[in-house]
């Protein structure tokens, strides 16, 4: 379980996070939209302690992320996180990218490693890519290899953080596919997007951010078809 | 030899040299890259007010002229009573002078990784160290070999300045057969000149296949 408390956040003098307060439960796709520099991505760094907050507090399993002694790198292994620029590592092989931590973190030995990676390649069906560069792949294998670095090392929770956002437009559905097969087998999810189709189909709840505060959650019924709120129903509209 | 005054001697004399330039140029280069490593990384780490006295004092290093350093070391450790050897003291400088441009090509060259791309290394559990150690610096080193490459091939050449505190380099001793065979003197300094092309090529064409082989994954 996720629990986000009253969490608050500036950049100098700008206030990303206003007061943030969401309860994440096992097994639960939570979507989070609104627009940018609404505080979505922000909060996603913060869960997994990628950022640090001015006050508030953020637990995952009942462990306070910002405390002091939190041994946050412990802590990393059971959040994975998938970015908007996938982020490979480009001096190293898809297999290399997706084993580096499994055997440098967790101390797999290589044909252990290799095992478990290539099952998650496979799965995000870029099991003939093995042993190429990330800079021979693209932008959606990219992503899916991501994906799959991420899901190597076995997380309880995936964060994603406008995944979809940098991929051309026909790289976006490979994409989605990966994450909706992820949902379906009940992985605990924290999805920041703008594709609103996939956030009403998959997502058990949907936030809408706006100015660093979660202005409505609810539903994927209720945010879409009957939002409370004339600022949640009027970024709808412009973004459908 | 070669219709020449110039003797077997007077080759082998200038060989000597060269294994002289050498030996400073690895000892420099060894000192200097490791010292230049562990600044550069704390330079790329460090608040300002680390920074800004370590970056006064390796700016020292590296806007002094290296005679000046080599002269001034070479008194001060002899006033000191440190007995060392000239070879040794032009090791020492030269390691320094090295560190101090080396630490601007590590800061560089870890500054050249996104910090995104460490991001995403931090978010699967690699340790602070980790990351460096599997991700920064691999990617880095694309960044900072060839400036460490033209750092190399120009300490070489530096060593030549050594001949103030009396090592005999190679430089220094195609100078003495030209003080006993001034008319030779073009012949002679043809000869130093195509052994120092000698040397710096294979290492200029090494950095060249590295930078290749990278850059075809990229």
């Amino acid at each position: 379980m996720i629990e986000i408390e009253n969490v608050k956040k500036s950049f100098g003098n700008l206030e990303v996070l206003k007061g943030i307060s969401m309860t994440v439960e096992k097994g639960e796709v939570v979507s989070v939209i609104g627009g940018s520099g609404s505080g979505k991505s922000t909060m996603l760094m913060c869960i997994n302690g990628l950022e640090p907050i001015d006050s508030g507090r953020i637990l995952v399993d009942g462990t306070e992320v910002h405390a002091k002694g939190t041994d946050l790198n412990k802590l990393r292994r059971n959040i994975g996180i998938v970015f908007q620029q996938w982020n490979a590592f480009p001096h190293l092989t898809v297999l290399e990218n997706t084993t580096i931590a499994l055997r440098k973190v967790l101390g797999k030995s290589r044909s252990e490693a290799d095992e478990i990676a290539i099952k998650q390649l496979k799965h995000v069906g870029l099991g003939d890519k093995l042993k190429v560069y990330p800079s021979r792949l693209s932008g959606g294998q990219q992503q899916r290899m991501a994906i799959a670095r991420a899901l190597a090392m076995s997380p309880k929770y995936m964060l994603f953080d406008e995944v979809t956002s940098a991929l051309d437009p026909q790289l976006v559905g490979e994409v989605l596919d990966t994450m909706r097969l992820l949902a379906s087998e009940g992985m605990t999810m924290i999805v920041v997007t703008h594709e609103m189709a996939f956030a009403r189909e998959v997502s058990n709840r949907v936030a809408f951010f706006r100015d660093g505060l979660i202005h409505e959650i609810g539903s994927p019924k209720q945010i879409f078809e009957s939002p409370e709120r004339p600022e949640t129903a009027a970024f709808l509209k412009s973004v459908l | 030899m070669f219709g020449t005054s110039i003797t077997w001697g007077d080759i082998t004399f200038m060989m000597t040299g060269a294994g002289l330039t050498l030996a400073i140029t690895f000892w420099a280069m060894l000192g200097g890259t490791l010292a230049g490593m562990v600044f550069g990384l704390i330079r790329a780490q460090s608040p300002w007010y680390v920074n800004y006295p370590m970056g006064a004092l390796l700016d020292v290093l590296r806007s002094v002229p290296l005679l000046i350093q080599f002269i001034l070391f070479n008194s001060f450790q002899s006033i000191a009573g440190l007995n060392m050897n000239p070879f040794v003291v032009g090791c020492v400088v030269l390691a320094a002078y090295t560190s101090a441009y080396c630490t601007e090509i590590v800061r560089g060259g870890i500054g050249a990784v996104p910090v995104t791309t460490r991001k995403a290394a931090r978010s699967l559990g690699m340790s602070y160290w980790q990351d460096m150690r599997y991700i920064v610096l691999p990617l880095g080193t694309r960044v900072m070999l060839p400036s460490w490459i033209g750092l190399t091939l120009g300490v070489m050449k530096d060593t030549a300045l050594v001949y103030a505190i009396g090592v005999i380099e190679l430089l220094r001793s195609s100078q003495i057969i030209i003080t006993r065979k001034p008319h030779e003197a073009l012949v002679i300094l043809a000869i130093a000149g195509l052994i120092y092309f000698l040397v710096s090529f294979p290492v200029s064409r090494l950095g060249a296949h590295l930078e290749k082989k990278w850059r075809e994954n990229d």
